[in-house]
């Protein structure tokens, strides 16, 4: 996406009345391509129209929104997802995260911080709701400093830098990137390039031990 | 007679005759005293040992229920006056013994409240006590027989048996139909002798030869002796005896046993839906009422479905019924987050968006944090003027931190107004009276974070 243009937005949802609601929320500030309510339908129209950014709901007929990313992210790297949930399950989110969604934000978003997440992630930075901060400093806290993962490629995946610690606490706490900017004197590049590191060692750190904390923190 | 173990809260169908002298007979044989009335502490007491407490004196005595003993109470003076179980002249309780008044212990169907029901009609049943006393010439027979045929055991086991059938014909006459019914099949049960199925001949044969056989030897050992030292001949013979019931009647026995725990476990499964239907009526369809009358007011409708929601999903998913704070309250740090979340979105109608890293059980430090943090949740809804408040929960291994922060209007706090000093101090001073911080971070026109931290005195949960 060239900067100055619109990006490209695909919807899917399996309720018709949220795909309204967020249409009218995104307005004019994003292009929306198109729209789909199911697993199947969804893979085929993403991979016809390639949008930008996808707004992912994590529960979809037809294995959820998981099953989506894992079928387009192979054969097309570009398009970037943004996983939209009511649900606030660990579980749900830690796999749509590790299956590759750039972001998380929960449907109770407002709409200009729900356009303020799609361009952010048609930019190609992660966007991080204060509970997904959350759920990631907890699963973080269970594996302490300096323990060494069996099978782990590269400890420094498994552990958060204290930096990086620190700007998952602020989102947590409510603040916008650019608040964590000021409280931090860095700049909004610095924290965008922290929360996607951050992101980077969710994806890649090892799968195991995140989705054993998922479990363990199983709500349902 | 088997007595059924468990509560058994008597309750009268016709409660509204309530009087001193009904009182006692409420209470079924073998029960535990427990009188439905006003009580004093001389009431309160346990009845000895288990024992029949009150009753009326006729009929045979393990059907019938027993006056209870006169028994002072262990200590503190006696209260001549007390509404006791005892109290009141026995004839005074005919009058509430008329036929088909129903006695139901709130265990319903179980054997003691049964018959503690029908024990309690059959006192007016003059026909039936008419019949059991038609039994007394029976006995007599009995007993000349016995002395005739010089068998001293027939005596002894003449009279129980007499008694026992009186009682029986008495307890059949007075049952109404559904316990009736219970009755045969209980009857029934007895006659197959609990015999499975499969292979219900041969178990029975065996069962039943066994029995005899025992039987035999112990009222052998009872009449003779054999060869047994005397002191030993009558204990001998019981047990033999005794053996012989067990062998005989044991299947029976367990399967009433095991239709007991089953009837309790109906009876558990009826009440949990019940009490599953009462929260989904007291929570869900009351909100659902609520937006279809406030249809015309989307952010009212929004905030009742919103407060809704979350009490759904705590319920469903934490297993936190609605409504349950107070006598109950939230067992942990995380849970009570949850409660302010709930409860301010509620009465504020602004969204809470509360994260919680960690968990940990609440202890009098981590209660009053939840409370200052409530506090600040609250002013944030009541005066920041933002839609949406932030609270952030972290248990770390050495102290506790709450983050409550809003985007609204923000204060000077060097200039701070003199009405919210109040709210400040109490939260600051709530904080440091338990060794905590309280930091209140504001910039008028870029909202507040409070900042509430404890130490943990419990090691890591």
């Amino acid at each position: 996406m060239s900067p100055g243009t619109r990006p490209r937005v695909f919807l899917v949802d399996d309720h018709h009345l949220f795909r309204a609601g967020v249409r009218s929320e995104l307005g004019d500030a994003v292009e929306v391509v198109g729209e789909a309510d199911e697993v199947p339908a969804a893979i085929e129209l993403i991979a016809e129209r390639l949008p930008d950014v996808v707004l992912l709901d994590v529960h979809l007929p037809g294995g959820g929104g998981k099953a989506v990313i894992e079928a387009i992210r192979p054969i097309h790297p570009g398009v970037r997802f943004l996983a939209l949930s009511v649900s606030d399950a660990p579980e749900d989110v830690i796999a749509v995260i590790m299956a590759g969604a750039r972001g998380y934000v929960t449907k109770t978003i407002s709409g200009p911080e729900l356009v303020d997440a799609v361009l952010r992630v048609a930019s190609g930075d992660a966007v991080f709701s204060p509970r997904l901060a959350g759920f990631v400093l907890d699963a973080f806290a269970s594996m302490p400093a300096g323990t060494e993962l069996p099978g782990s490629l590269d400890p420094e995946l498994d552990h958060l830098s204290p930096r990086e610690r620190e700007v998952l606490r602020l989102i947590a706490r409510g603040y916008t990137y650019k608040e964590i900017a000021r409280e931090l004197t860095i700049s909004v590049k610095t924290v965008e390039s922290h929360v996607s590191a951050v992101l980077r060692k969710l994806q890649l750190s090892t799968r195991h031990q995140l989705t054993k904390w998922a479990t363990d923190r199983r709500l349902i | 007679m088997v007595v059924a173990p468990g509560r058994r809260d008597h309750r009268c169908i016709a409660d509204q005759i309530k009087s001193d002298s009904t009182q006692w007979d409420r209470t079924p044989p073998g029960a535990p005293n427990r009188p439905a009335g006003p009580s004093d502490g001389s009431a309160d007491k346990p009845s000895l040992g288990g024992r029949p407490p009150a009753g009326p004196p006729s009929g045979p005595p393990w059907t019938m229920p027993r006056p209870a003993p006169r028994r002072a109470p262990r200590h503190g003076t006696w209260n001549v006056d007390a509404p006791g179980p005892w109290r009141g002249p026995p004839f005074a309780r005919r009058r509430h013994h008329q036929r088909g008044l129903l006695y139901r212990s709130r265990d319903d169907r179980i054997i003691a409240g049964i018959a503690g029901g029908i024990a309690a009609r059959a006192v007016s049943d003059r026909r039936g006590i008419t019949l059991a006393l038609a039994l007394v010439p029976a006995l007599i027979l009995v007993l000349l027989l016995a002395s005739e045929l010089h068998a001293g055991f027939l005596t002894s086991l003449g009279l129980p048996l007499v008694v026992s059938a009186s009682g029986l014909v008495l307890i059949y006459r007075n049952a109404e139909d559904d316990e009736r019914t219970w009755l045969n099949g209980a009857v029934e049960a007895l006659f197959q002798l609990g015999a499975a199925p499969r292979r219900p001949r041969r178990a029975f044969f065996t069962r039943v030869g066994a029995s005899l056989l025992l039987l035999g030897l112990g009222l052998f050992v009872f009449a003779d002796g054999g060869r047994a030292h005397s002191a030993f001949r009558p204990l001998a013979g019981t047990l033999l005896v005794m053996a012989a019931t067990v062998v005989l009647l044991g299947p029976w026995w367990m399967r009433l046993a095991r239709d007991l725990v089953s009837e309790r476990q109906a009876r558990i499964r009826a009440e949990e839906r019940a009490d599953i239907a009462a929260r989904v009526h007291d929570s869900v369809l009351q909100t659902l009422a609520m937006i279809q009358r406030s249809a015309d007011h989307p952010q009212e409708v929004a905030k009742l479905a919103r407060a809704q929601e979350r009490e759904l999903r705590s319920w469903l998913f934490e297993g936190q019924a609605p409504g349950s704070f107070g006598a109950e309250g939230p067992a942990t740090l995380a849970a009570g987050v949850q409660q302010i979340e709930r409860e301010v979105e509620a009465a504020h109608g602004i969204a809470v968006d509360a994260v919680t890293v960690g968990d940990s059980p609440l202890d009098d430090e981590l209660r009053e944090l939840l409370a200052a943090g409530r506090e600040a949740t609250v002013n944030a809804a009541k005066w920041s003027g933002a839609p949406s408040v932030s609270i952030y929960v972290e248990v770390e291994p050495k102290r506790v931190s709450m983050f409550v922060r809003d985007r609204g209007a923000g204060f000077d706090p060097e200039a701070i107004a003199e009405d919210r000093k109040g709210i400040a101090e109490s939260i600051h001073g709530r904080m440091q009276r338990h060794g905590g911080t309280a930091l209140i971070r504001s910039v008028p026109g870029r909202g507040t974070e409070v900042e509430l931290s404890v130490p943990r005195r419990s090691g890591r949960g």
